[in-house]
């Protein structure tokens, strides 16, 4: 199973969470505070939207909530930047 | 004509809850976030997943968060709203439900105390380590430290080292004596749970097997490094858990798996107007809340552990589903076992008082708006009132809405808030709500 995160192919197991692709490929963190520090998974369950992600256009999918469908765009978000 | 009991939460105690439903002759629908049913429990890599038999005979809704309880009729459990599709997804499909009775059982999630660096990449709570690694295979590091209170630490370290990873070290922050005594006040509450102990036996085994110290009174206060952990500080503690200085002692790792107990999911109960009390539901003898028709099971009424979570399941779907109260006498009888062990666990690893002596002024206390600890402390002083606090310091505002800081800022203002109360239980994209209302299917029987 593949996805393409900012541009880049990552290669996960079917069934993983699009963070348990991110991880396994040895990302920690994808996402940025208000100030700009950097943030990844802190929950896992879903509960603390440190792992915010953009899928297929779609912004603030908790990347620990979603499994990775083949062919899945996705792309890091901050949260400075505009919607 | 058959009742017909909603359930919320499909990990142990919403399972239960379900199969004793069934067989007290009710319609059931299961509802749960989650694409796989188990909770946090029963996590397992989708392909050595095999479902529960009990689906097969409810009306077994997955990927389907409840967004909202209406409360329309104050003699009747209120309206279940659910959006159904791909976690925050934006064209899930918007149903609700009418139920007889609603069983909520969403469970619990890790509560972890801020200390400087704990939102660096690299510091995970301990639920989140065992997730990945019971429900992805996926490790959080290759030197990890686990540390925090409570037994929770020992199966997340030995999922760790059954995976290959390096576990430095299990850090229990609470020193000996709080621990025996919490345990051994009443020790025949134990050895009423002869397979959690024998359980926790085996975790310490493997510990031992793998050479990995289990030191008591001793915490992380500190992550360090550059955009992720590369070392951690540890420090003694004193039985009110404020750090012996000249105790600091550096670890290299490169992840830090915390947790220091658990905090009940209480949006949907609050939502349906239950009573709480310590910080949990309120529940009777039959598990049901203040709020008519509405009952609760597992960790939202105490924490105590999947057979606890279990046998309170059993209680509440069966009394939901209008089962006669006589023929639970030894479900009862285990229940109440559980929550007494329940008891035991909270008085073996409280949170000391003396934490907030490891924040420093510049320490995150809310990690969505980024709200420090001096800037936590000034606002409460210049007006304490819980909702000045947060528009003045901006905790608990951003995307988790207080899910994280909530307990720690209820410590550490003066006047508590109220961190439960979210008229959205869930996020729905504004989207969906606009677009999609008119769509709404109503489907009040299963
Ligand atoms: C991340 C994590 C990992 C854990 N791992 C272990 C472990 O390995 N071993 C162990 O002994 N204990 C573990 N525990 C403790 C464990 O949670 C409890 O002992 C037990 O699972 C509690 O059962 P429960 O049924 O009350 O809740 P849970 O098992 O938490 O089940 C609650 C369910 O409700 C669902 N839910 C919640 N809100 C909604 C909503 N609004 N709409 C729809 N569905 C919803 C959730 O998706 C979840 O499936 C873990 C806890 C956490 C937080
Ligand atoms: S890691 Fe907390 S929401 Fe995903």
């Amino acid at each position: 199973m593949r996805i393409t995160v900012d541009g880049e192919t990552l290669a996960g197991e079917a069934g993983q969470t699009i963070a348990g692709v991110l991880l396994a490929a040895g990302r920690r963190s994808w996402r940025r505070a208000p100030s700009g520090a950097p943030r990844g998974v802190f929950c896992g369950i879903g509960v603390c939207f440190d792992c915010l992600v953009i899928v297929n256009g779609v912004r603030d999918v908790r990347a620990c909530r979603r499994r990775a469908q083949e062919g899945d765009i996705v792309t890091t978000q901050s949260r400075t930047e505009a919607p | 004509m058959s009742r017909h009991v909603v359930i919320v939460g499909a990990g142990p105690a919403g399972l239960a809850a379900a199969s004793a439903a069934l067989r007290a002759g009710a319609e059931v629908t299961l509802i749960d976030a989650a694409d796989q049913a188990g909770g946090q429990y029963h996590r397992m890599p989708p392909d050595t997943y095999r479902p529960f038999r009990v689906l097969d005979r409810c009306d077994w809704w997955p990927e389907s968060s409840v967004w909202s309880l209406e409360r329309h009729d104050e003699r009747r459990p209120p309206r279940v709203h659910v959006l159904t599709g791909p976690a925050d997804g934006d064209g899930r499909r918007r149903r609700f439900l009418d139920p007889d009775a609603l069983v909520l059982a969403p469970g619990a999630h890790d509560r972890t105390l801020p200390f400087p660096g704990w939102d660096l990449p690299g510091v995970f709570t301990a639920g989140a380590a065992q997730a990945l690694v019971k429900g992805e295979r996926v490790v959080v590091g290759d030197q990890v430290l686990v540390a925090g209170s409570g037994p929770f630490l020992l199966p997340v370290a030995a999922s760790l080292l059954e995976a290959g990873t390096r576990v430095r070290e299990v850090l229990e922050a609470n020193p000996p004596r709080t621990v025996l005594r919490g345990w051994g006040r009443r020790p025949w509450e134990l050895a009423a749970q002869p397979d959690k102990a024998a359980e926790l036996a085996a975790y310490a085994a493997r510990l031992a097997r793998h050479r990995v110290p289990y030191r008591t009174g001793r915490a992380v206060i500190e992550a360090r490094g550059d955009g992720r952990v590369e070392e951690a500080v540890t420090a003694r503690l004193r039985a009110d858990w404020s750090v012996v200085p000249g105790t600091e002692r550096t670890l290299s790792v490169d992840a830090v798996s915390v947790t220091h107990g658990f905090t009940p999911q209480l949006e949907l109960p609050v939502a349906a107007g239950c009573v709480l009390r310590d910080g949990f539901v309120l529940v009777d003898g039959d598990q049901a809340t203040s709020s008519p028709g509405v009952y609760a099971a597992g960790e939202v009424t105490g924490i105590a552990g999947a057979p606890a979570a279990r046998a309170e399941g059993l209680v509440a779907g069966w009394t939901a589903a209008g089962g006669p109260p006589s023929e639970l006498r030894l479900t009862r009888r285990r229940r109440d076992r559980a929550r007494a062990f329940g008891l035991r666990l909270a008085a073996a690893h409280p949170i000391g008082q003396g934490w907030p002596g490891w924040l420093r002024p510049d320490t995150v206390v809310c990690r969505c708006e980024e709200t420090s600890y001096e800037s936590l402390c000034r606002a409460a002083s210049e007006n304490p009132a819980a909702r000045a606090v947060r528009l003045a310091s901006r905790a608990g505002l951003g995307p988790c809405q207080a899910r994280i800081c909530g307990p720690t800022v209820a410590e550490l203002s003066p006047e508590s808030p109220d961190p439960h109360h979210r008229p959205i239980a869930q996020p729905i994209r504004l989207g969906e709500l606009a677009a999609r209302s008119e769509a709404a299917e109503k489907e009040s029987t299963p």
